[in-house]
């Protein structure tokens, strides 16, 4: 027994699981994650997928990695640097250790530590992992990972050693329940509801994770428990959903509220295509997800769908978007209600499609030809890719236009806690379809939304062709006059313009009067932004933060609070594409703040730029 | 046919000029479109036509029914999802050959190989004719056009044996000049359950004129084989000439010098796709007659009605979509 141990509190931690795909890492994250929530941490978690599906086994390539941050406040992203690094092999320690934070630690598992997989790695002959110059004079912990499991199992002779050996994650994740005082119950529910048939794998997988406990308080290695008490949250039902799960559901409430199938008309793409798999798993919804051909033909069958009557969505990443711009300039002139989600992820181009990027807004913004202005929103978080998707599909249907919808891989993929609202919550949305033939006119406005009336094909009576040439600003017939042109031209910019009425106004975390500094930033950059500025208000200094959901219109007070301040940051994962639009708009003094590496802000990135200014 | 239709063809007609030019095909398919959908009985508004870009995509704007004019090549993805959303509407799809097999050809692939049900009308030319006269993907090898001074040193697509070979449906091959062959082509496409692909050869005065003389003109029926359901494969002026078997493929004989057994028959309905590639030899190349006609019809499972199944069945089994329980599916906890 250790007697020295000492329990010392924590506001947070940050874990990185790293080894084999085999490795279960990504269930060990999860199991963590939700022992965690259940004594109400907040809990943001990001899994990290190498871009080859199966690179061989115990290379760096192979190694895939889960990353989570639990604290006692909100908070906001997975974390920037691993406090503790559970590493499974030698590739995986390797890979990862320049990452650990210099006071944290690495669990690694000594058994997989011979001649071979030391190579594979990448280590040069003769070199120990161990030694200082590998660790970089950070803390490695090597426990006998695997040998402890199979002794630990010892009693399960019906099962193979292979088999046995597949328990080490659980054995790890009962290091980790130990090591932050967490009890393994809702775990050992969840082995005996997960493996329900297989009774003995159950109680195996809960022997290795109790052995786990034992080892861990007695063979020394470690020094201390940590705790991490709960986090003041609002009160509710809670559950994990990634943000791009979140976006699928998103879209399948709007469709119920709005009293309409949903149509989802898409093509896989990275980081994209989870979207359309969560809807395709609702067919009770009588939804429509429909892989399709190409790009062209997912949203052109959106557009097809839309006439007919349905919410209709795409979903895709930058290069689909591309592939999708003509189209998007159809369903914009035809004035159809369409969601349009891009999870961006690293441009140009192929790029770096499991890497997250914002640098699809001028896209969004102007990819098209002609004057054809489409709405441009953006999630936050994942679980605001719920709300977003919800919202644009609101915008969607009150206006009859197309809404873009920016969210991206790092929100795609990372999941966190969501707050399952209640349906009552959310708002009917309600359509403007029209059915009296009396004095019908195709494009004819409603004066207050500028909208045109929806008419479903096979209605009686209202019988009408619609297309991409340019129309008659009432009966919607074909029209080459000039002035009826610049009257189209400008009455579709103003219908969009107009949404600027109907949308929250900028909100200043910080201060409401204004002051020195105004870190701006848009869509999957909150969370990281918040942090910071919450550090530097922390520690008294006039940094606020204002946060774009709504970019294109801007909120109408926008200018007001911009003026508010002397100096305007603008954070983005791109090379200051927000700030363009700002400045233009504007013509404001900002100071881009700008990052693109495939990866998200770290606080100590921001504050590179912004202690400068102070 | 329905006699007893209330709707005449000018119920089908809508307000405003056609602006095709003088003398083109498409106005012999627009008059028989809205002449045999008149006779169905069904009300115009239940009918959505929906088109790419050319010449041929005007059409929805000529017929007095719904109607999207959409952009170039993707007609058959639009009208995939309407007819996805709302499987009772009538979709009817508009298309050039350039439209539908060169910047559509993807779409045209895959709608006949879902089967999705959409009577599709591939308006043949074999010419670019809204951008004025550059060749297509159904251009002769050879042929002389802006873009081609010299000739072209492509083979065209057949899209007859295309869609026979995606395992189409519905495939039928007719002329602008034969209106009543073109009406009966027609009202069964309108009846097929499934996606139909009816080929009409259309002659272009303007930048390919007379590209189908030797099938439309006098002295047709030496070139022409008239493929009717049951009967032999026969065909000439004097009904002197006849198709045989030769190995795998089709071969001309004279009636008069073969076994009568050894004429083939056609048969409309065979699932044979070994009879679909023979007939597909049929298409005026290679001293084979053009086939006109329907090569084949089959019953095969609706794209939009697999999925209508499907959703009905999930509803069934997992209960009709609950929002509350979808939102508290899987793992939960309350603080």
């Amino acid at each position: 027994m250790n007697d020295t141990l000492r329990l010392q509190e924590l506001g947070n931690v940050v874990i990185r699981f790293s080894g084999d795909s085999g490795d279960g890492m990504q269930l060990t994250g999860n199991q963590f994650t939700s022992a965690a929530a259940n004594i109400g941490n907040d809990v943001v978690t990001l899994p990290d997928f190498p871009a080859e599906i199966r690179a061989p086994a115990g290379t760096i390539p192979g190694i895939s990695g889960f990353q989570l941050q639990i604290g006692d406040h909100k908070v906001n992203t997975p974390g920037d640097f691993p406090d503790v690094l559970i590493a499974m092999n030698p590739a995986a320690l390797r890979a990862n250790i320049k990452d650990l934070r210099p006071d944290g630690f690495a669990i690694t598992d000594a058994d997989a530590y011979d001649e071979r997989a030391i190579a594979k790695a990448g280590y040069a002959e003769g070199i120990d992992p161990f030694s200082r110059e590998e660790t970089l004079g950070k803390q490695v912990i090597a426990a006998p990972i695997t040998s402890q499991t199979l002794a630990a199992l010892e009693e399960f002779t019906e099962m193979t050693k292979k088999d046995k050996e597949r328990c080490k994650n659980f054995f790890t994740l009962g290091l980790l329940f130990w090591l932050y005082d967490r009890s393994p119950d809702f775990t050992i529910t969840w082995l005996k509801g997960k493996f329900a048939k297989k009774p003995m794998i159950a109680e195996a997988n809960i022997k290795a994770m109790n052995e786990g406990m034992i080892f861990a308080q007695n063979s020394g290695l470690f020094q201390s428990q940590y705790k991490i008490p709960g986090a003041v949250t609002k009160p509710g039902t809670y559950k994990f959903l990634t943000g791009n799960e979140a976006a699928g559901q998103g879209l399948i409430a709007a469709a119920e509220k709005a009293g309409l199938n949903l149509f989802l008309g898409s093509y896989p793409i990275t980081p994209a295509t989870t979207i359309l798999e969560e809807v395709a798993r609702h067919k009770n919804f009588d939804v429509k997800a429909v892989q399709m051909e190409d790009e062209i033909a997912g949203i052109c069958c959106a557009i097809g769908a839309a006439w007919a009557g349905d919410l209709a969505a795409t979903n895709t990443s930058g290069p689909g978007v591309a592939l999708k711009g003509e189209a998007m300039g159809l369903v914009m002139i035809l004035e159809l209600p369409l969601v349009i989600i891009n999870v961006q992820r690293g441009g140009p181009s192929t790029g770096l499609p499991t890497k997250t990027e914002q640098s699809d807004l001028m896209q969004a913004m102007y990819g098209r030809n002609g004057e054809s202005p489409i709405p441009v929103i953006a999630a936050k978080s994942p679980s605001d890719c719920f709300d977003m998707a919800f919202e644009a599909s609101r915008i969607a249907l009150k206006y009859m236009t197309p809404v873009i919808l920016l969210t991206d891989g790092y929100l795609g993929n990372g999941a966190e806690a969501f707050r399952i609202p209640d349906v009552s919550e959310l708002p009917e949305l309600p359509t403007n379809f029209r059915t009296n033939p009396e004095g019908y006119q195709s494009y004819a406005r409603d004066p207050k939304t500028m909208a045109r009336e929806w008419v479903k094909p096979g209605t009686p009576g209202l019988a009408n062709r619609i297309g991409g040439l340019e129309k008659d600003q009432l009966s919607g017939a074909v029209s080459h006059d000039p002035d009826n042109h610049d009257h189209m031209v400008r009455a579709r910019a103003a219908k969009v313009a107009n949404i600027a009425n109907d949308i929250p106004d900028l909100e200043i975390h910080g201060d409401q009067d204004g002051g020195e500094i105004v870190i701006i930033g848009w869509g999957s950059t909150y969370g990281a932004i918040n942090n910071k500025v919450n550090k530097y208000r922390a520690e008294g200094k006039p940094v606020s933060q204002v946060h774009f959901s709504h970019i294109f219109p801007f909120p109408k007070n926008t200018l007001e609070v911009l003026k508010k301040f002397k100096k305007i940051v603008v954070a983005e994962m791109n090379l200051g594409q927000l700030n363009s639009l700002l400045r233009a708009e504007f013509t404001v003094e900002t100071i881009p703040l700008t990052k693109i590496q495939g990866k998200p802000f770290t606080e100590d990135e921001i504050a590179a730029v912004v202690d400068q200014l102070l | 046919m329905n006699a007893e239709s209330k709707y005449t063809k000018k119920d089908f007609v809508p307000p405003g000029d056609v602006k095709w030019c003088a003398g083109c095909g498409d106005y012999a398919i627009l008059a028989q479109v809205q002449k045999v959908l008149a006779e169905t009985g069904i009300s115009p508004d239940q009918f959505a036509f929906i088109s790419g870009i050319g010449c041929s995509s005007r059409f929805p704007y000529y017929m007095n029914c719904y109607g999207l004019h959409g952009i170039h090549g993707r007609a058959l993805a639009i009208a995939t999802g309407t007819k996805v959303a709302n499987p009772d509407l009538h979709v009817w799809v508009a298309m050039g050959d350039g439209d539908g097999l060169a910047i559509g050809g993807n779409h045209f692939i895959h709608a006949v190989r879902r089967n999705v049900g959409i009577k599709s009308i591939l308006m043949d030319n074999r010419i670019y004719g809204l951008t004025k006269g550059q060749f297509s993907p159904t251009s002769q090898r050879g042929a002389k056009v802006k873009t081609a001074p010299m000739g072209t040193v492509e083979d065209p697509i057949d899209p007859i044996s295309l869609s026979l070979s995606l395992g189409g449906s519905f495939v039928a091959r007719t002329t602008d000049r034969d209106v009543k062959h073109m009406a009966e082509v027609l009202r069964r496409s309108q009846e097929h359950d499934g996606f139909s692909m009816v080929q009409v050869l259309q002659n272009c005065p303007i930048f390919n004129d007379g590209a189908f003389d030797t099938w439309v003109s006098k002295g047709k029926e030496e070139y022409v084989l008239k493929l009717v359901h049951g009967e032999k494969m026969i065909f000439g002026l004097d009904n002197e000439k006849c198709i045989v078997r030769n190995g795998f493929s089709p071969k001309v004989a004279l009636v008069a010098e073969v076994d009568e057994k050894d004429i083939i028959i056609h048969d409309e309905f065979a699932t044979d796709s070994g009879l679909a590639g023979f007939l597909s030899q049929l298409n005026g190349t290679n001293g084979m007659p053009m086939a006109l006609g329907i090569f084949r019809q089959i019953d095969h499972p609706a794209f939009e009605a697999e999925y209508r199944r499907q959703n009905a069945e999930a509803a069934a089994t997992k209960g009709k979509g609950d929002l509350a329980t979808m939102l508290h599916e899987g793992e939960t906890w309350t603080l």
